[in-house]
C-alpha cells in the first residue's frame, strides 16, 4: 500500500507539472519559478533549523562505537581509524564512513542451514549504495553548467569523462544510467525482499520514486523529447539574478523535471534525507575513543543523580557487623 | 510463578525469518513465554526512590500505570531530545537501509521482526513522529507515526528488555546508530512511570544500599573472601592476605560481586588474589564498592551515576593513589565511557603507575582507573611474572570479546596476549563472529534471569553457534572471557547448545600457569580438579 | 559538549557552495547566448532557409547531424537534401558551414553558453581557421 501510494504521489505530482506548464506562460513561471524559488528557501530554512536544533542538543557522554583495537599500552598495535584516539583519527574515519561508507561494507549477509550459522559477504547494499551517491552527486555537479557563466572547466571535464563512451548525440552519460541503475536496486531490495519490505515505510518509498521521476525526466528531456537547453539556462540565470524570465519554447518535460526536484528539496529537510548532516553529527563516529584519558564535559551532569549512599549511611547501617567481622570502621 | 518451561536446542534452532503480510504496525505485541523478566517488585524501587513502586505483573492486562502516565513520557522523550544529541539523531536519520537487521543476535534467534534493530528503533521512532515531527502530526500513519497507547507501553518493554545493549548492529549502520543508546532512552522512559524487570530492580537496590548486587553485607563478603583464599592455600600451599577498607593502600580493586560468589566466577576472582599475592602489591578491596558492574546503567543514566558514585568516593576515602579494574563487560563500558563525565574529575588520585613495571597508563591518566587486562598484560610484557602454560593443557581455549569491552572499548589484544601467554592452545572464532563483530551472549544488560530463559538461549545461539563451530574443528573445551556476566551466562548457554565447552576467566587461566614463590607442587587447578599427568608425580613424591 | 564551531562551519561551507552561483552571478552578470548568422553566404541568401525550421534545429540539430553521419558514413547514402530549390550536402563541412562559416559566433556561442563539448570538430576542421 505504501509502495502504490508513493508512487501515485509522484505521478501525480508529474501530471500537476506537465497539465500546469501546458496552460501557458503563467502557470510556466509558477513552475519554473515560483516553486523553485520557495522550495529552495525552504531547503535551506528547514535545513539549517534542523542542524541547528541537532547542533544545541548537548553530547553528554563520549559513546564511539569502537571497531579496532583500542590505543593502550605502547607495544600494543593501536588501530587509528577504526579506533581513533585523537581528532586526525576521527577525521579519517569520518572520511571513509562519508565518502566511502565504510560501516556498509562491512555488511554480512547471516544465512541458518542445519541449525548452522554462515555469514557470507554482502556488498551489494554498499555497492548500489555508493553508486547511487557518487552518481547523483556527479549529476549535481554536471548540472553546474546551467548556473555558472562561462561555464568552468571542470564541469566541462566532469561532462566529458561522464559522457567517455561517445556514444550517441547528444553523447550518453553514464552517471545517468548508473542513478537508475543503482536507484531501481535500491526499490527492488524494498519490494521484492520480504524483511526489507517488512521495515520499509512510504517514506522511504516516495523519495526513491521522487528521484527515480528526477532522473528519468532528466534522461528523457537530454535524448528523446529534448528541451532547448540555451533557453533552460536563459530561465536558470534568471532565477540566480532575480530577473524573473521564462522563454517561451522550452518543453513541458521541463518543468515536471523542475517540479519534482523542487519536491525533492522542500521534502528534504523534514525526512530522512536529512542524513546528508546527520551522518556527521553521529556521537559514535565522531568522537575519539579517549575517554579515560580526557575527562568529557557533560553539560548537564549536575542535574541528575544527586542523591547517594554515601560511606556513612552505609556504616551507620553495618558498622557492628563491620566491627564484629575485623572490617576497619570510621567510627567506634 | 513458575519459569516458563525452555523447549529443546533442536526444536529452539528452527528459526523462522518469515514476516506477516501486513504493517508491523498493525500487530499487537504478544507476550510469549520465556521471553520476559517478572516485573520489579514495589521494595526495590522504593529502595532508590524510583517512581510508581507497586505489585505488577507483567502478563496482566492492568499495569497499574500512573494516571499522568502518557504526559509523563511526552515529556520524559522531550527531554531526551534536548538532552541527547545520540537520541535526536537516531530519531531523525535512519533511511531503514535494514543493514543491521540480521546483525542482532536477538533477530537471528528469535527470526521476530520487532527483534531488527531497526524496528527496535521504529518502535519509539513511531511516537517521536506523532508527537514532534510537523511529517507524522499531519500525515500519521503514512509518515510512520502512531498513537501512543497502553499497548505501545507493553510492546517497548517487551522488546527493549530483549535487547542486550551489545552494539552490534551500530557497527554496521553507516550512520553509526546505536540501538544500546534507543533501549537505554526506552527503559530510562519505561522506569519514569515504574515499568522495570525484577531482575534489574533488585540488584539496583542492593547495589545502593549494601554495595553489590548480590546484596552481600560486609561480613558476608569477607568471610566469603576466606574461602577462596581457602582454597589457594589447598592448591598452592600459599595463604594470601588480602584486605578490606584498607586506608592507605596504593591501589583499590574493583571488581563485579559475582565473581566473589558464584562458578566458575570465583575462579578468577581466585586468580586476582593470587597475582596480587605474588606481586607484592599495596592494594585493598572495598565493601562499600564491592560492585564494579552497574545495574543502574540498565535502568536510567541517573541511577547508573548513583551507583557509580561510590568507585571514586571510596579511592578518595581510603586515600589510595588510583584504581584497578577486574574483568566485566558492562562494568568497563560504564567506567571508560561514563565515570569520569559522571562523578570526576578524579583529581584526588594519581595518574596510574605499575608499582612492579614502571609503566604509565596514559590512556587511563584522567580516570584513574585501568583495566586489569591492560595491568597483567603489562606484567608479562616485561618478564615480572613465571608463567608455566603447560599446567593449561588439558584446555583448548577460544576467546569470547565480551560487547561491551570490544565495541564500547576496543579492548581486543590485552586479554588474547595474556592467554597466549598462559595456554598452549589458543584458537580464535571467525572473524565474523569475534572482536568488533562478536556476539552476545544473549543475556546481558540485565537479561540474564531464569524466566526469560528461552530468549536468553535464543539471543545467545549465534554466540554458541561459534563456539560449535571452533569445538567441532579444534577440539576447543573452554571458552574464555573477561566479563563476570558472560562468565555466569555463557555457562548456561553452554549447557544449553554444546555442553563439553566450559567457561572461565582469563584470569583463571593466568593464575593457572602463574609459578608462585614458594609455592607447593600443583596437582590441581583452580577449580581444585586434578591436573592430568601432575597428579602421579605427586603421588610419586608423596611416597618418597 | 556542542562542537558549535565545528557544526557552524560545517553549515556555512555547505550552503555556501550550494549558493556559489547566486554570488558569482551577483558579481559578473552575463547576457545569454546569441548565435549570429551574419556570414557572407547567408546575407546573400533570398529566402533564408535551412534544412528544418530553426527552432527544431535548436533543438535536435545534434540528431540530424548524427543521422546524417550514419547515411553518409555507414550506408554511402549521399543523397543531397532539397529545401526551398536549394540543394543541402549532408556534410558538416560542405554543407552547414557552407552558410554558417561563423563557427565562433554561431556553434560555439551557444555550446560554450551551455557548456556543451560536442566532438565534431575532433575530425572535422573549419574553414576560416585554416586548420587540417
Amino acid at each position: 500500500m505504501g509502495i502504490l501510494f508513493s508512487l501515485l504521489i509522484v505521478v501525480g505530482l508529474a501530471v500537476v507539472a506537465l497539465v500546469g506548464a501546458s496552460m501557458g506562460h503563467g502557470m510556466q513561471m509558477f513552475f519554473g519559478v515560483i516553486v523553485p524559488y520557495v522550495s529552495l528557501a525552504i531547503f535551506i530554512v528547514a535545513g539549517i533549523n534542523k542542524v541547528v536544533k541537532w547542533g544545541r542538543t548537548p553530547v553528554p557522554f563520549q559513546i564511539p562505537t569502537t571497531c579496532g583495537q583500542q590505543k593502550s599500552l605502547p607495544w600494543i598495535k593501536h588501530s587509528p581509524i577504526e579506533n581513533p584516539n585523537d581528532t586526525w583519527g576521527v577525521v579519517r574515519r569520518m572520511a571513509l564512513e562519508v565518502l566511502l561508507f565504510r560501516s556498509l561494507f562491512r555488511n554480512l549477509k547471516t544465512e541458518i542451514n542445519d541449525g548452522k550459522l554462515s555469514y557470507g559477504s554482502e556488498k551489494l547494499l554498499w555497492l548500489a549504495g555508493l553508486a547511487f551517491h557518487v552518481s547523483f552527486f556527479t549529476v549535481v555537479l554536471r548540472h553546474l553548467r546551467f548556473f555558472i557563466t562561462p561555464v568552468p572547466a571542470f564541469i566541462n571535464i566532469t561532462d566529458s569523462l561522464d559522457g567517455f563512451m561517445q556514444v550517441g548525440a547528444p553523447h550518453l552519460l553514464l552517471t545517468g544510467v548508473i542513478l537508475v541503475a543503482a536507484t531501481a536496486f535500491l526499490l527492488y531490495r524494498r519490494i521484492g525482499m520480504a524483511q526489507i519490505k517488512h521495515i520499509s515505510l512510504p517514506a522511504d518509498y516516495f523519495p526513491l520514486f521522487l528521484i527515480i521521476g528526477i532522473a528519468l525526466s532528466g534522461i528523457v528531456m537530454r535524448y528523446v523529447t529534448k528541451v532547448d537547453i540555451v533557453k533552460v539556462k536563459e530561465l536558470t540565470m534568471g532565477l540566480l539574478s532575480f530577473s524573473f524570465t521564462v522563454p517561451s519554447g522550452i518543453g513541458v518535460v521541463f518543468f515536471i523535471h523542475v517540479f519534482l526536484i523542487s519536491t525533492l528539496l522542500a521534502y528534504f529537510p523534514f525526512s530522512k534525507l536529512m542524513h546528508l548532516g546527520g551522518v556527521f553529527l553521529s556521537p559514535t563516529r565522531n568522537m575519539p575513543n579517549n575517554s579515560r584519558e580526557k575527562r568529557h564535559i557533560n553539560p548537564w551532569n549536575d542535574t541528575f543523580g544527586t542523591e547517594v549512599h554515601t560511606y556513612a549511611h552505609y556504616e551507620d547501617a553495618f558498622r557492628e557487623k563491620m566491627k564484629d567481622a575485623g572490617l576497619p570502621v570510621e567510627k567506634e | 510463578m513458575a519459569k516458563p518451561q525452555t523447549p529443546k536446542p533442536e526444536e529452539l534452532v528452527k528459526v523462522d525469518y518469515g514476516t506477516p503480510g501486513k504493517s508491523w504496525i498493525d500487530i499487537p505485541v504478544e507476550f510469549k513465554d520465556g521471553h520476559w523478566c517478572f516485573g520489579s517488585r514495589p521494595e526495590f524501587l522504593e529502595a532508590v526512590g524510583m517512581p510508581n513502586a507497586r505489585d505488577w505483573k507483567p502478563d496482566e492486562a492492568d499495569w497499574k500505570l500512573p494516571d499522568d502516565w502518557k504526559d509523563t513520557i511526552l515529556q520524559g522523550i522531550k527531554e531526551r531530545l534536548e538532552k541527547y544529541r545520540s537520541f535526536h539523531i537516531f530519531m531523525d536519520i535512519c533511511v531503514r537501509c535494514g543493514a543491521c537487521a540480521d546483525k542482532c543476535h536477538f533477530y537471528i534467534g528469535s527470526g521476530d521482526p520487532k527483534n531488527m534493530p531497526v524496528l527496535r528503533a521504529e518502535l519509539i521512532r513511531s511516537i517521536y513522529r506523532k508527537y514532534f515531527t510537523p511529517g507524522g502530526k499531519v500525515f500519521g500513519k503514512f509518515a510512520g507515526a502512531r498513537e501512543l497507547t497502553e499497548e505501545v507501553i507493553k510492546e517497548w518493554w517487551y522488546y527493549f528488555y530483549q535487547c542486550t545493549e551489545c552494539r552490534r548492529c551500530s557497527v554496521f549502520c553507516p550512520y553509526g546508530i546505536d540501538q544500546a543508546e534507543i533501549t537505554m532512552i526506552g527503559r530510562e522512559l519505561l522506569n519514569l512511570i515504574g515499568t522495570q524487570t525484577g531482575w534489574i530492580a533488585g540488584p539496583v537496590a542492593n547495589c545502593y544500599n549494601k554495595g553489590n548486587h548480590l546484596g552481600l553485607e560486609p561480613h558476608t563478603l569477607s568471610s566469603n573472601m576466606e574461602y577462596l583464599v581457602d582454597d589457594i592455600e589447598e592448591i598452592t600451599g600459599i595463604r594470601v592476605e588480602p584486605s578490606w577498607n584498607r586506608k592507605g593502600a596504593e591501589i583499590l580493586f574493583v571488581t563485579p560481586s559475582g565473581d566473589l560468589f558464584g562458578d566458575p566466577g570465583t575462579y578468577t576472582a581466585m586468580g586476582y588474589l593470587m597475582l596480587f599475592h605474588e606481586l607484592g602489591l599495596d592494594y585493598t578491596w572495598s565493601t562499600y564498592a564491592s560492585e564494579g558492574g552497574n545495574f543502574g546503567f540498565f535502568t536510567s543514566m541517573d541511577m547508573a551515576k548513583r551507583l557509580n558514585y561510590k568507585i571514586y568516593a571510596e579511592a578518595k576515602r581510603l586515600g589510595v593513589k588510583w584504581i584497578i579494574g577486574g574483568e566485566c563487560g558492562h562494568m568497563w563500558r560504564v567506567l571508560h565511557q561514563y565515570m569520569d563525565t559522571w562523578n570526576g574529575p578524579a583529581d584526588f588520585l594519581e595518574e596510574p603507575v605499575s608499582p612492579i613495571t614502571g609503566t604509565k597508563f596514559e590512556n587511563a591518566k584522567s580516570t584513574k582507573m585501568v583495566h586489569i587486562a591492560e595491568f597483567t598484560a603489562d606484567l608479562i610484557k616485561h618478564g615480572k611474572i613465571k608463567l608455566d602454560p603447560s599446567r593449561n593443557d588439558h584446555l583448548n581455549v577460544t576467546f569470547h570479546d565480551s560487547c561491551n569491552t570490544a565495541r564500547g572499548m576496543g579492548m581486543f589484544e590485552e586479554p588474547r596476549y595474556i592467554i597466549n601467554n598462559v595456554v598452549n592452545n589458543f584458537h580464535e572464532m571467525s572473524e565474523e563472529e569475534s572482536r568488533e563483530k562478536t556476539f552476545c551472549c544473549g543475556s546481558g544488560s540485565g537479561l540474564n534471569a531464569g524466566e526469560n530463559m528461552e530468549i536468553r538461549m535464543r539471543g545467545g545461539m549465534p554466540r554458541a553457534n561459534a563456539v560449535k563451530k571452533v569445538r567441532d574443528k579444534h577440539g576447543v573445551n573452554m571458552l574464555a572471557n573477561i566479563c563476570a556476566i558472560d562468565r555466569a551466562t555463557l555457562s548456561a548457554l553452554m549447557d544449553y547448545w554444546t555442553p563439553d565447552v566450559g567457561v572461565c576467566g582469563a584470569h583463571e587461566l593466568l593464575a593457572n600457569a602463574l609459578v608462585m614463590t614458594g609455592e607447593k607442587k600443583r596437582t590441581q587447578d583452580l577449580r581444585l580438579e586434578d591436573l592430568p599427568g601432575m597428579e602421579e608425580e605427586a603421588n610419586e613424591e608423596g611416597d618418597e | 559538549m556542542y562542537n558549535g564551531g565545528k557544526i557552524i562551519a560545517g553549515l556555512v561551507i555547505f550552503f555556501g557552495l550550494l549558493t556559489v552561483p547566486f554570488f558569482i552571478n551577483a558579481v559578473k552578470p552575463t547576457s545569454g547566448a546569441n548565435p549570429s548568422i551574419d556570414t557572407p553566404v547567408i546575407n546573400s541568401l533570398d529566402t533564408k532557409e535551412c534544412v528544418k525550421p530553426a527552432d527544431y534545429m535548436r533543438i535536435e540539430h545534434m540528431k540530424v547531424l548524427d543521422e546524417w553521419r550514419d547515411e553518409v558514413v555507414r550506408d554511402g547514402d549521399r543523397k543531397t537534401i532539397h529545401v526551398g530549390g536549394k540543394d543541402f550536402q549532408k556534410s558538416l563541412q560542405n554543407g552547414c558551414m557552407e552558410c554558417h562559416s561563423n563557427k565562433k559566433q554561431f556553434c560555439d556561442e551557444c555550446h560554450k553558453y551551455a557548456g556543451v563539448k560536442p566532438y565534431c570538430w575532433s575530425c572535422h576542421f573549419v574553414k576560416e581557421e585554416g586548420r587540417i
